[in-house]
């Protein structure tokens, strides 16, 4: 790598490991004053965990940093605030409880009250901004809190800022002015770097982007940017066309919603009206916290609606025919300290009095269908993130009609990716349904037989998947669709 | 988390003797501080306990409702709960034994009055559990201060119904109701001061809850519940209904302990019928790290303490409430050493 | 028996002081996020050296001193093996509770029913011969006057001085904190500590002057939990706290009073009887904060939500 005349900061191999997990080994990065720099790479590729470093906001294991050509400690991010690194997070790290200008206010070094909302308001004149200083911080969308955060940063002149998908739910119109403002900051000689699995972000901001993968650095590249190229570093093999889902006749409904109405959530679900049928593989797609999340809990009946209905034949008592596996897999669908068997024992039908060798069989049998590295004893901690993805899977009852899953392959590699949807094709019988929630919207195309498109808490499109196009989808998850 | 069961047995071995010494440490600096010999205290405290069967027995009948506690408390803290009303759930299994007991002669046969005053003593435990309970779940009233108001409001009736409904022919006073008579106490044959029917039920019960914490489906969900309720919903476990079905059976065991207080120790129901044994059956559990079978074992040690310290205001000049400190000290220790083997493990 | 309005609210304000102070102490350290429940034990040990310390050197202002600090150590304790070690912010509490007031007696036994020094009352000259506000404001030992002042003082210190948002900061939402470039371990430790002084003062003013003396009972047991439910009570807000405490001092006067009006209803039941009505109230609150759309005006005012983080231990990766 030539060395650069001045850059404002440089990050030199770093290492980070999670207990015995390495999310990164030995990456390098230097960005410039006045550009933006972009980080890409698939889900759990280190872009997050490198930025959290770059902040001090978690510890790296080795490697060194230096800031305009000075080598810097970085061990928190009071020291990063201080040399004028600021960062976004992807979910906003602010005091929802707490007003506005409190949140404006949150650390700075000035506490004058009317000084600050005087700052804040010609701020928010500068940028755009509307946001009004007394209200509460919970009260906002996610896109305005990213406002008060991006205002409080601008404010403390920061140097280098840091911005992790922060498009991530927010209308289009923020996102407008979101860039409008980075452009503007680029201009005034700020580093920006951009994290985003999202090539077009890419393409309309960046001067210059990094690629990572599994940790590692898999690609740098200036402007203009060759698509193909990027896509290559990103995944290790391009992903490639697997044979379309079959499509199976479709039979009767199996889950009706009838304007659907609940504050639920990010967004809530605003009039939600759709009907599942038999025999569906229904795709959820939309940015994150769109909605599709409180669908899947609201199908399953965690969640009633404050409005409409959820009616459907099966009954409460056939519970056991409905399934959802959430996306936390060991927060919300496993209980960490409990075995293998023991979880096997709750889902399935057991005898009041247990034994040590209760369920022994049937998780053994589970063990070896479904692959999963432990043995019956193991705890649903002790296991990797794919293992406990299998766990759940073999967790699902025989009569299970209703399959619903949220990000069923989040943090899985390619190998158990492949494996989880054969599994589920195999799985869908002909009088159930299986609906899922994904970011990634190839897996939806590719093992949808039906495409529903979450914007702001309602659903803005509803096809077919064969009589759909990636284009048409992308376009709706960003809110813009064709009237008919 | 794999690790082979043998070396697990072991680690928690040398951590509870890390915990004792350390308890015992801060004990010792704190008497030597005060210019007291440990030595003396110790062998005060222990005289003629394991020794002599009559002291032995003192201490068995400090045991037995400790351990009743205890166990109760396994099921509340199994499903997350933290069932401090458990005072008052003793207070009100007291005052439902004593309903029956309280009949008029001749209207049940004695043993099975007692017999029925038992089962009261449980409903009426279990009831105050799910009272706690019931506040929890629909008034969002957290547990630790529904409880606490409860206890409250036990100890009202109590004094009440002492000094009101209740009260000893002529005068109402601290020191209870009338006597019961004789046939509805708990045979305790000379020599002992402790009810053999008391003991066992004690034993008894402790193995029921070993067995339904870690052998039935029951226990299973409790625990479950208690790790994860999100997670149990989609296990088609209902959180809010095991934590009461938990509370219940916590408070029934409670409850008991109130009974057997009533019919096999006091012969009557006084104010202070609980005697903190729930309080410290917290401190118990917290100490056997939340699990069942250290509990006989530290109940014992803790009953042991509260007995033997009972000796030493008249032996040293000390005052008795050394035992609590000891106590105490063990737990917080305990808590400090889980800490510093978590904080150790994170790095 | 006659008794005046303006008697009564001073009788109020004395007997509320000290559970104005311990309740303010805990509405510090879990407004910063972290539940003190060792309350009761904490009153109780403070209340013990305060009295031990002022009749051995016969020095009220030592034994305030002695108490402040000895609630500070308890707060120091929890600060160590909840905030920095991780566990359970309610099973350290807990055991402190009941290791704290066993010490108290233990220590404390030499010192039990001998003759001490007793905080005097300070009238303000002048102002105390006001008609009605005189005796009831500025009539008081210096203890009560401390409780008058400790609560507009913290409300202004909350939220009004960058300090206080911080302190609301590291309650609400360590995490946030941490990545803003304040460190929450350090602020929570430090506004435990200080609630762990005003608890400790709070012991002093039973043992030397709302009910002077050492004993076993000493009088001021189960006091340190109405202060904990007060803070839910007062919704985390110091001004409704405070309000809190003074109700439940007019509901311990009120007691005094029926129970010269009903002789035959036992005293110890109206000793009691405060607590429950106490938690009632605090139910009543809760089913008030759950139900939506129009709200009683009391329910409204009474109402608050937790601090985000309280009672979780935030430790960064």
């Amino acid at each position: 790598m030539v060395p650069d005349l001045y850059s404002m900061i440089s990050l030199q191999d770093i290492h980070k490991k999670f207990g015995t997990v390495s999310a990164l080994q030995g990456v390098s990065l230097t960005v410039e004053p006045g550009s933006i720099h972009g980080i890409i790479g698939e889900n759990g590729a280190g872009k997050s965990t490198l930025m959290k470093i770059l902040t001090g906001f978690i510890s790296r294991t080795s490697g060194t940093i230096s800031f305009e050509n000075k080598e810097v400690s970085l061990q928190s991010p009071q020291e990063a605030r201080d040399l004028g690194i600021g960062m976004l997070y992807q979910e906003p790290l602010d005091f929802p409880q707490l007003s506005v200008l409190d949140n404006f206010m949150a650390a700075s070094t000035d506490g004058n009250p009317a000084r600050q909302r005087q700052m804040l308001t010609r701020l928010c004149a500068k940028f755009g901004f509307e946001l009004n200083p007394g209200a509460r911080q919970e009260k906002l969308t996610v896109g305005e809190r990213q406002q008060v955060e991006l205002m409080r940063l601008i404010r403390d002149q920061c140097k280098v800022l840091i911005l992790d998908e922060p498009t991530t739910g927010i209308s289009v119109a923020q996102q407008e002015l979101l860039f409008a403002t980075l452009d503007q900051l680029r201009s005034e000689g700020t580093a920006i770097i951009l994290v985003s699995h999202k090539l077009a972000e890419i393409h309309s901001l960046c001067d210059r982007v990094t690629v990572l993968r599994h940790g590692k650095l898999a690609g740098e590249q200036e402007r203009p940017f060759n698509e193909d190229g990027l896509l290559q570093a990103m995944f290790d093999t391009l992903p490639s066309k697997t044979s379309p889902p079959p499509q199976k006749e479709t039979g009767a409904s199996i889950l009706t919603m009838e304007q659907v109405v609940t504050t639920a959530g990010r967004v809530g679900l605003d009039r939600v009206s759709i009907e599942i049928h038999e025999g569906e593989m229904i795709g959820l797609a939309g940015l994150d916290g769109s909605g599709q999340s409180v669908f899947l809990q609201m199908a399953y009946g965690l969640l009633q609606p404050e409005q409409g209905r959820v009616t459907s034949p099966l009954h409460e008592e056939d519970l056991v025919m409905r399934v959802f596996l959430p996306a936390d897999r060991l927060r919300e669908g496993l209980i960490a300290g409990l075995s293998i068997r023991e979880h096997h024992l709750l889902a399935g039908n057991t005898s009041f009095i247990l034994t040590g060798a209760s369920g022994r069989a049937r998780s053994e049998q589970a063990i070896n269908t479904f692959s999963i590295l432990g043995n019956t004893e193991t705890t649903a901690e002790g296991l990797s993130g794919g293992n406990q993805q299998r766990l759940l899977l073999s967790l699902i009852p025989e009569g299970a009609r209703l399959i619903l899953l949220e990000n069923p392959t989040r943090g899985l590699d390619v190998q158990s990716s492949q494996w989880t949807w054969q599994h589920l094709r195999d799985r869908l019988p002909e009088d159930g349904a299986i609906v899922f929630a994904s970011p990634d919207l190839e897996e939806i195309m590719e093992q949808a037989t039906r495409v529903l498109v979450f914007f702001n808490g309602s659903i803005i499109l509803d096809r077919p998947t064969d009589q759909t196009s990636y284009q048409e989808v992308s376009r709706a998850i960003t809110g813009q669709v064709e009237q008919p | 988390m794999n690790m082979p069961l043998t070396s697990r047995f072991s680690t928690n071995i040398l951590q509870f003797f890390g915990i004792m010494t350390l308890a015992a440490g801060a004990v010792c600096l704190l008497l030597f501080m005060l210019d007291l010999s440990p030595t003396s205290i110790a062998g005060a405290m222990a005289a003629g306990s394991f020794t002599s069967w009559l002291k032995f027995s003192q201490i068995l009948s400090i045991w037995v409702p400790l351990l009743l506690c205890s166990c109760g408390l396994l099921f509340t803290f199994q499903a997350g709960l933290w069932n401090i009303g458990i005072e008052g759930q003793v207070v009100m299994g007291a005052i439902g034994a004593t309903i029956l007991l309280r009949l008029p002669e001749g209207v049940l046969p004695p043993t099975i009055t007692i017999i029925l005053s038992l089962i009261t003593a449980c409903i009426g435990g279990g009831l105050w559990g799910i009272f706690a309970g019931v506040l929890k779940n629909r008034g969002g009233v957290n547990e630790i201060f529904g409880g606490l108001g409860l206890n409250f409001v036990a100890q009202g009736i109590i004094l009440y119904l002492i000094f009101g409904p209740w009260k000893r022919d002529g005068i109402a006073s601290m020191s209870g109701t009338d006597i019961f008579s004789r046939e509805l106490w708990l045979t305790t044959p000379t020599g002992w001061r402790v009810a053999p029917a008391a003991l066992g039920l004690g034993i008894f019960i402790f193995l029921l809850s070993w067995f339904l914490l870690n052998r039935t489906r029951f226990g299973l969900r409790v625990k479950a519940v208690g790790i994860n309720a999100r997670a149990a919903q989609l296990f088609h476990i209902k959180p809010e209904r095991y934590g009461l079905m938990a509370i219940l059976v916590g408070g029934a065991m409670a409850g008991l302990a109130g009974g057997l207080q009533v019919t096999g120790v006091y012969h009557r129901l006084i104010p202070a019928v609980s005697s903190g044994y729930g309080y410290l059956g917290l401190l118990v559990v917290m100490l056997a790290n939340y699990k069942a079978l250290p509990v006989p074992l530290i109940a014992l040690f803790f009953a042991w303490l509260a007995a033997g310290s009972i000796q030493l205001p008249i032996m040293l000049q000390i005052d008795s409430s050394l035992s609590g400190v000891i106590q105490g000290a063990c737990v917080l220790s305990a808590l400090l050493v889980h800490g510093l083997r978590k904080k150790k493990g994170a790095r | 028996m006659e008794i005046s309005i303006a008697v009564l609210l001073a009788g109020i304000a004395a007997t509320a002081a000290p559970l104005v102070l311990a309740a303010l102490g805990e509405t510090l350290s879990e407004k910063a996020g972290v539940i003190n429940l060792s309350l009761d034990g904490t009153i109780l040990l403070s209340a013990m050296t305060g009295f031990a310390i002022a009749a051995k050197y016969d020095s009220i202002a030592a034994g305030f001193a002695a108490a402040a600090g000895t609630g500070m150590l308890v707060a120091l304790v929890l600060a160590i093996i909840s905030i920095w070690l991780g566990q359970s912010q309610v099973a350290v509490g807990f055991a402190l509770t009941f290791l704290c007031r066993d010490l108290a007696y233990f220590l404390g036994a030499p010192f039990a029913r001998i003759p001490g020094p007793q905080l005097s009352g300070l009238p303000i000259p002048l102002l105390a011969d006001l008609p009605f506000f005189g005796p009831i404001l500025f009539n008081h030992s210096i203890i009560v006057y401390s409780s008058f002042i400790a609560i507009p003082l913290l409300w202004w210190f909350m939220y009004h001085t960058p300090q206080g948002l911080i302190m609301r900061c590291a309650g609400e939402n360590p995490e946030g904190c941490w990545a803003h470039g304040i460190r929450p371990r350090v602020v929570q430790t430090i506004y435990t500590l200080a609630g762990g002084a005003l608890v400790g003062l709070a012991g002093a003013a039973f043992s030397l002057a709302t009910k002077p003396g050492w004993g076993r009972p000493q009088g001021c047991e189960g006091v340190g939990w109405i202060a904990l439910a007060l803070v839910i009570f007062g919704g985390w807000h110091p001004l409704r706290v405070a309000f809190g405490a003074y109700l439940f001092g007019f509901l311990q006067m009120l007691g005094i009073l029926l129970q010269d009006s009903f002789p035959a209803i036992p005293a110890q039941i109206f000793q009691v009887a405060p607590f429950p009505l106490m938690i009632f109230t605090l139910v009543l609150v809760h089913l008030g904060r759950n139900s939506k759309g129009n709200k009683l005006f009391l329910l409204r005012l009474l109402s608050g939500t937790p601090p985000g983080g309280l009672g979780k231990n935030y430790r960064p990766s």
